[in-house]
């Protein structure tokens, strides 16, 4: 018997249309203008991406910007990897309530989170004027919150997909510690799901404008506003190479997660 | 002195008894079964004996040592699971290696005894393949020959064929036996299923509400079931509510049978009278009175294979019988018969209202 293609509805073919077409012609519209050139404002010149890869700045504020993502990742997945994993295994009644709490970053205003840090490591904490100047101290404070929702969904879906608790005791009974367990049982099988998590989280770091703009730190959302004030092609370019860089995170997740996918299975009765 | 001693053991979650208090000794080497219907704490105590679980009271005793407080990790206890619970992310031979890693053992050694045990239980060609890339049946013979690898001085399984299918099932439980006996591991398995418990075991403890309700051989189980509950969950039981009508016969509503084991009980005494099917003999009714048997109805005729299970009935008063499919072959059903049976072969309980258990059908075990 010959197996019949499904058929793809017309209104379908429409809607794909028009969602490609609503974000692609603002990419194609921005790649344009990137390439015009800054004397004559005519197609086309590269030398707005030369200006942005000429400037030094750009270069410091995309280094502290993948600093500051990949501290938030280390210390997002150390706090909850080990957190959701005692949830799922030990606290699973308490799952709903930290599920709600992974929400609230989304309903506090940034400029809410900015105030609130603020008051609390100056008023509660009397933190010294060299913690709240560091980026690397304040900033990734601010972002491991923004980055809960992100890791602990990406998380919750991972543990939920493995056996943990036939996992767990099969791993105690042949005579290894909880660190064993975890390092070598519990977080090979859910490294995609981590992956997602820190390349959300990496997303997140790399475009993260309002916090690090009101804390007056110099990060690469804040270089690009910067530029974007300044000068308008430039402004284009850069704006395409961080589009490109979120990108190529994405692909990455998409890549590790096929090569690991096939190795990862569900465990449980009655498959 | 047992190997392996649970005493007293006492468990609660909530309201639910888990364990109200069981008692097991088992000897070296020896292959103990808990049998139960689910919910009736089997379970529980093996997950108390492999240190998953604490108990409220009473004490594990390994060896002399008492380890009720002994983490898991540090009880020399191989367990396999009944759900699939080899690690995904490794190979079947790194599975097997596992708990010898952990141990710090020297590599070669290592590798000579993971090829040794994947041998042991038919493995030795699907080394190099993940969980996902075995059949159910091969994943628990991984999961068996992990939990061999360690030595450990008792072997825990919890229901560890429930998700195979049938014949795989058969395959595996010999399988488990012949290897337990040429190890001489101590063994401890918790199964559901009595042919099962039956088939592999040296003695079969079965459980009801937390309780060991009666423990002993298989065969001892199945010929001398000394509660209603046991007698009912192990083989297919008839089970006549009577009163003892005089010395060596019951009354069994309004109908005198005789049974041995009648004699000497007072008489009025109710009782309840078990009776296995493959010990009732049908033949047709040829007009004369009977003697001691139960002349009825053919009502229902089940095809076992080897056997076909004749169910006769008279009013409220029915019989069931085990007999050779040639035995069976003439009695269609409404073919009047009489069912009687050897006055040796039932075995009366005395009847209290609580002691019953549900009522499975003898017909659907």
């Amino acid at each position: 018997m010959r197996l019949r293609r499904p058929q793809i509805a017309a209104s379908a073919v429409v809607w794909l249309v028009l969602g490609a077409i609503y974000f692609l012609v603002p990419l194609i519209a921005t790649l344009l203008f990137s390439l015009k050139d800054a004397q004559t404002g005519k197609c086309c010149s590269l030398s707005a991406y030369g200006v942005i890869l000429h400037d030094p700045q750009f270069w410091s504020t995309i280094k502290i910007s993948f600093r500051l993502a990949l501290e938030t990742i280390v210390i997002g997945l150390l706090l909850f990897v080990p957190t959701i994993y005692w949830v799922h295994l030990k606290l699973p009644r308490l799952r709903p309530v930290v599920g709600f709490l992974a929400l609230v970053p989304f309903v506090v205003p940034p400029i809410i989170l900015v105030v609130g840090l603020l008051k609390f490591y100056k008023d509660t904490l009397h933190a010294p004027f060299w913690f709240l100047g560091k980026p690397d101290l304040f900033l990734v404070g601010a972002y491991v919150i923004l980055a809960f929702p992100y890791i602990y969904f990406s998380l919750d879906a991972g543990f939920r997909s493995i056996d943990v608790h036939t996992l767990t005791e099969a791993s105690r009974n042949l005579g290894a510690s909880w660190r064993t367990t975890l390092t070598r049982v519990i977080l090979p099988n859910i490294r995609v799901a981590a992956l997602s998590g820190a390349f959300l989280t990496l997303a997140i770091v790399m475009g993260e404008f309002t916090i690090a703009s009101l804390s007056a730190f110099h990060t690469f959302p804040t270089y690009l506003q910067y530029i974007n004030e300044s000068q308008a092609y430039p402004a284009a370019a850069a704006t395409l190479m961080s589009f490109g860089i979120t990108w190529a995170a994405m692909l990455s997740i998409l890549l590790v997660g096929r090569r690991g996918g096939q190795r990862t299975v569900r465990v449980g009765i009655g498959r | 002195m047992p190997h392996v001693e649970l005493r007293e053991l006492y468990r609660a979650f909530g309201p639910v008894i888990a364990l109200q208090g069981i008692d097991l000794a088992l000897e070296t080497g020896e292959f103990v079964s808990l049998l139960g219907p689910s919910g009736c704490g089997k379970t529980t105590a093996l997950r108390l004996v492999a240190g998953f679980d604490q108990p409220d009271s009473g004490r594990i005793v390994v060896d002399g040592k008492d380890i009720t407080r002994t983490p898991p990790n540090k009880r020399d206890m191989g367990m396999v699971f009944q759900a699939y619970s080899l690690f995904p992310n490794m190979t079947a031979e790194q599975n097997v290696e596992y708990g010898l890693r952990i141990r710090r053992q020297a590599k070669a050694d290592r590798k000579a005894r993971v090829g040794e045990l994947l041998e042991l239980v038919g493995l030795g060609h699907a080394t190099k393949r993940y969980p996902h890339q075995l059949s159910g049946g091969m994943q628990q013979r991984v999961a068996l020959a992990r939990a061999l690898a360690i030595e450990p001085k008792v072997l825990l399984l919890d229901e560890p064929l429930s998700a195979l299918d049938a014949k795989v099932r058969v395959q595996l439980r010999e399988e488990i036996r012949r290897i337990q006996l040429e190890l001489g591991i101590t063994t401890l398995y918790v199964t559901h299923d009595q042919e099962e418990a039956l088939s592999i075991s040296d003695r079969v403890a079965v459980m009801w509400n937390g309780k060991i309700e009666q423990i002993g051989s298989p065969a001892e189980m199945y010929g001398g079931p000394a509660t209603p509950f046991v007698a009912e969950f192990i083989g297919t039981m008839n089970r006549l509510t009577a009163t003892v009508a005089d010395d060596g016969a019951i009354d069994y509503d309004g109908l005198r049978l005789p049974v041995d084991a009648a004699r000497g009980l007072p008489r009025g005494e109710r009782v309840l009278c078990l009776l296995r099917p493959e010990t009732v003999d049908v033949a047709v009714a040829d007009g004369a009175p009977p003697e001691g048997g139960l002349t009825g109805d053919v009502v229902s005729k089940i095809f076992l294979g080897a056997v076909t299970r004749v169910r006769v009935e008279d009013g409220d008063r029915n019989l069931v019988a085990d007999l050779s499919t040639s035995r069976a072959a003439p009695l269609a059903v409404g073919t009047r018969v009489v069912a009687s049976f050897p006055s040796s072969s039932p075995r009366l309980l005395a009847l209290t209202e609580d002691a019953l258990p549900p009522v499975l059908d003898p017909d659907n075990p």
